[in-house]
């Protein structure tokens, strides 16, 4: 009897346990999910551990093996072959072959995105477990756009005739169990997966909410797991719930302003060093992002350890210089202490949006710090395509935006797009470097380590000089982890919320 | 032709009308925002992150956004006549499919709301009516002023704060469970319930001092009995009236509380089709939102008819 009861006991001890163990972990991003197409809203099933690229990276951006276990350059540098995982299977049963990642490679390549760009003049299967693809040109970069989530490789049963996909048949050790877009989608953890130990959570839940408010509540109350994308503001009173951890880390990316160097004020290179001088980075980052290490002395933060340069000459505040070195460009005093040249105002019109909530305030800020030495901007609170727009169209005069470098998880896939001879879209506008479109170029041939070191440090060291875009402030990943959770580590470049490592705590 | 074949057909062509000014307008209005509507379509795809002119180039060619406007709105009448509303320019999904499910979840939360003003309201409402200056009364007047005052958005996070997170009792967002319901549902609800009980609380009292009340006391009945033969049934027209003309709120709000609580309905599938210039979803969206006013209002005229027969000759 006593033994039955001390075992009752034990039992009902144990079911809390149990309870947790069969409960779904709860992940909350503002990021909707609208369809199944990876170059489209990809990225939230890699970040979920359903699908797999070939290749992943570690926190710094280096390549490391996912779905593919190792890789060999051939010496010409035009020829890659990518070894499978052995063993592996897409969630359907089906075993990947080297044809079906063939397959999915090339159709990803036909959708917009990173891939599209690569210099690939094919991709084939050599052999069952070996994908081939060669280039144009020596392109090291290519590794890192393997690694960028439209590339992930589902099954060729995923797709239709038309090429849309139905379903998403993948590799990861997470799969599909659910899918109510644009909110919600649930996954359920796949045994067939050999990368790595069986995940411990069972089931997961992906839910979007897009309001900042509501997310930090979500995780207050405890309804919540994971919660990504917190605003700073809410932060604070968040750290105070026993509930949850508040992690905050910097990520690689940058508050920027474009500047149109087409343009009379912005041509010449002293009056866009007058403009980072005014600017109050160390203000913006205490007041605003409340995060006083985040104001940017240069475009790379320190978590891109190898393009951030330490011993480069810090961006800093100094509206004494900016005004000397504007008259020195030949701006005067003019009518309301706002400068001219030739009777024309230093007045311009910056482009910003509301997506990132900050970027307004921002804009409010370096405004009121522009004036104190005589630069009238105007500020337009658009939608953000109006950037790329008015880039396109020659009427962007400035614009402030959030440019994120690890879209690619090496940045020269966000270097070429943005300092290419034409500048680009979220980059240079009216300027480029001969010098650094070479140094870019030779980046993607050169494979010695010493060399590309010195490379980047030289890109960086123009770019600081030159300042096609200036750099604001560097951001934060601020995340929400509930304390029933154990083992949770952040991943810095956003590609995976690693809930194939994270257990219930005891 | 009785008075509810009558009001019925009057909002019938209502609705046919709306259809058509709703949708014109929105076809010639995301033309006339600024914008490049290919960069936006294309955001709306690939993030704002992502988008290039490139991309913008690739969607403009794909759906054939060069066409001049004339051409296109007359493709669009022309599926449109077929009942075809297109498909979703961001999602690539058929109108008609997505709205067929976030339809479904704005008619429960406008029906939760609803419910919510039509019950508690009006009870209070009479309640407050029957001894006007008393402290249900003055208790009601403030808290129906302070409810009405408070914006959809604050009344939504108090919401959040007081019973998600304080209490623990109902999650704070989400729409998987019937209890991600409450919330919303009662931030969308409280505000025209504290207006329609307002509304009764007037109409108890003039119902109470009107000739028949004194008449029916005078006939012997007891002043309960009184209240209960006819007080509600004339308390109930004003407050129908007053609603019908106050659904518009109920859709404005629908968009605002969406958002907030994450609800998954064509408010919120609205806001996003204007942000991404997605024009079918737009229109199909509009369209919904549109049909659900008139049919509410004909719900309202109906149930006017049923409570007040005077109406009906």
């Amino acid at each position: 009897m006593i033994r039955r009861t001390a075992l009752s006991l034990f039992a009902l001890a144990l079911w809390p346990g149990m309870t947790l163990a069969q409960q779904p972990l709860r992940v909350v991003a503002p990021f909707h999910v609208d369809s199944l197409e990876p170059s489209r809203d990809g990225f939230n099933f890699t970040r979920m551990g359903v699908a797999e690229t070939l290749v992943g990276a570690d926190d710094g951006g280096l390549p490391v093996p996912q779905l593919a276990s190792g890789w060999t350059l051939s010496e010409d540098r035009l020829t890659w072959r990518m070894t499978l995982r052995a063993g592996a299977v897409f969630h359907d049963g089906t075993p990947v072959t080297a044809e079906a990642v063939a397959a999915s490679l090339l159709r990803a390549r036909a959708q917009p995105g990173p891939l599209a760009n690569a210099p690939l003049t094919s991709i084939a299967a050599d052999g069952p477990g070996v994908v081939e693809l060669r280039t144009s040109t020596p392109f090291t970069p290519l590794l890192a756009f393997l690694a960028e989530s439209s590339s992930q490789i589902l099954a060729p049963a995923s797709w239709d005739e038309a090429g849309a996909v139905r379903r998403l048949i993948a590799t990861g050790p997470y799969r599909l169990a659910g899918f109510q877009p644009p909110f919600r989608f649930e996954v359920e953890r796949f045994e067939g997966w050999n990368g790595g130990p069986p995940p411990a959570i069972a089931r997961a839940v992906y839910e979007s909410v897009a309001r900042g408010e509501t997310r930090a509540l979500m995780a207050e109350s405890g309804r919540a797991d994971l919660v990504f994308t917190l605003d700073p503001a809410g932060t604070d009173r968040l750290r105070r719930s026993p509930r949850v951890e508040v992690r905050v880390m910097p990520i690689p990316r940058t508050q920027t302003l474009k500047l149109n160097a087409g343009l009379p004020f912005f041509a010449d290179v002293r009056a866009r060093q007058a403009v980072s001088l005014a600017i109050d980075r160390e203000g913006i980052a205490r007041g605003i992002l409340r995060s006083p290490a985040a104001a940017a002395t240069q475009l790379f933060p320190p978590t891109l350890a190898e393009w951030h340069v330490p011993g480069l000459a810090s961006l800093r505040r100094d509206p004494a210089e900016a005004r000397r070195l504007l008259a020195e460009a030949g701006w005067t005093p003019g009518a309301g202490g706002i400068l001219a040249r030739e009777g024309r105002p230093f007045r311009f019109t910056l482009r910003t949006f509301s997506t990132r909530p900050e970027l307004p305030v921002v804009a409010a800020s370096i405004q009121e710090s522009l004036r104190e030495v005589g630069i009238d901007m105007q500020v337009a609170v658009v939608v953000s395509s109006e950037i790329p727009a008015g880039h396109r169209d020659g009427t962007l005069e400035a614009g402030l935006m959030a440019r994120n470098f690890s879209l690619v998880p090496d940045p020269i896939g966000t270097l070429l797009a943005d300092f290419g001879p034409r500048g680009g879209d979220w980059g240079a506008m009216g300027w480029n470097s001969p010098e650094l479109i070479e140094i870019l170029a030779a980046l993607g041939r050169s494979t010695d380590p010493a060399e590309r070191a010195a490379l980047r440090g030289r890109a960086s060291t123009i770019l600081q000089a030159e300042l096609p875009v200036i750099p604001v402030v560097w951001y934060d990943h601020r995340v929400a982890i509930s304390r029933r959770l154990a083992n949770v580590s952040v991943d810095p470049l956003e590609l995976s919320y690693r809930i194939e490592t994270i257990r219930w705590a005891e | 032709m009785g008075g509810v074949a009558r009001a019925l057909l009057r909002r019938g062509v209502q609705a046919v009308l709306v259809a058509v000014l709703v949708s014109g307008l929105c076809f010639t209005l995301v033309r006339l925002l600024p914008g490049d509507q290919a960069m936006r379509v294309a955001e709306g795809r690939y993030g704002y992150d992502r988008v290039t002119a490139a991309s913008a180039d690739a969607v403009r060619a794909e759906l054939g956004l060069d066409r001049p406007a004339v051409e296109q709105f007359l493709a669009w009448v022309g599926r449109l006549a077929q009942g075809d509303l297109g498909v979703s320019l961001v999602t690539g999904e058929r109108v008609v499919v997505e709205i067929a499910y976030q339809l479904g979840h704005t008619l429960l939360l406008s029906l939760a709301a609803l419910s919510l003003a039509l019950l508690a309201g009006p009870a209070l409402g009479l309640f407050a009516g029957l001894r006007p200056g008393g402290v249900l009364d003055q208790a009601g007047m403030v808290g129906a002023a302070a409810l009405r005052a408070l914006p959809v958005f604050a009344l939504g996070i108090g919401l959040m704060l007081v019973f998600g997170v304080t209490l623990g009792w109902l999650p704070v967002a989400g729409f998987h469970a019937t209890e991600n319901l409450v919330l919303p549902a009662l931030a969308l609800g409280l505000g025209l319930a504290a207006a329609s009980a307002r509304v009764a609380r007037d109409a108890t009292v003039a119902a109470v001092n009107a000739p028949f009340f004194g008449f029916a006391l005078l006939r012997g009945l007891t002043r309960a009995q009184a209240v209960r033969q006819h007080v509600p049934r004339n308390a109930a027209v004003p407050v129908l009236a007053y609603l019908g003309v106050n659904l518009a709120l109920l859709v404005e709000g629908v968009v605002v509380v969406e958002s907030l609580f994450g609800w998954p309905g064509i408010g919120h599938a609205l806001s996003h089709a204007i942000s991404a210039r997605d024009v079918p979803m737009l229109q199909g969206t509009a369209l919904s939102l549109g049909l659900i006013f008139v049919a509410l209002n004909a719900f309202t005229d109906v149930a006017i008819l049923a409570a007040d027969p005077r109406r009906r000759g």
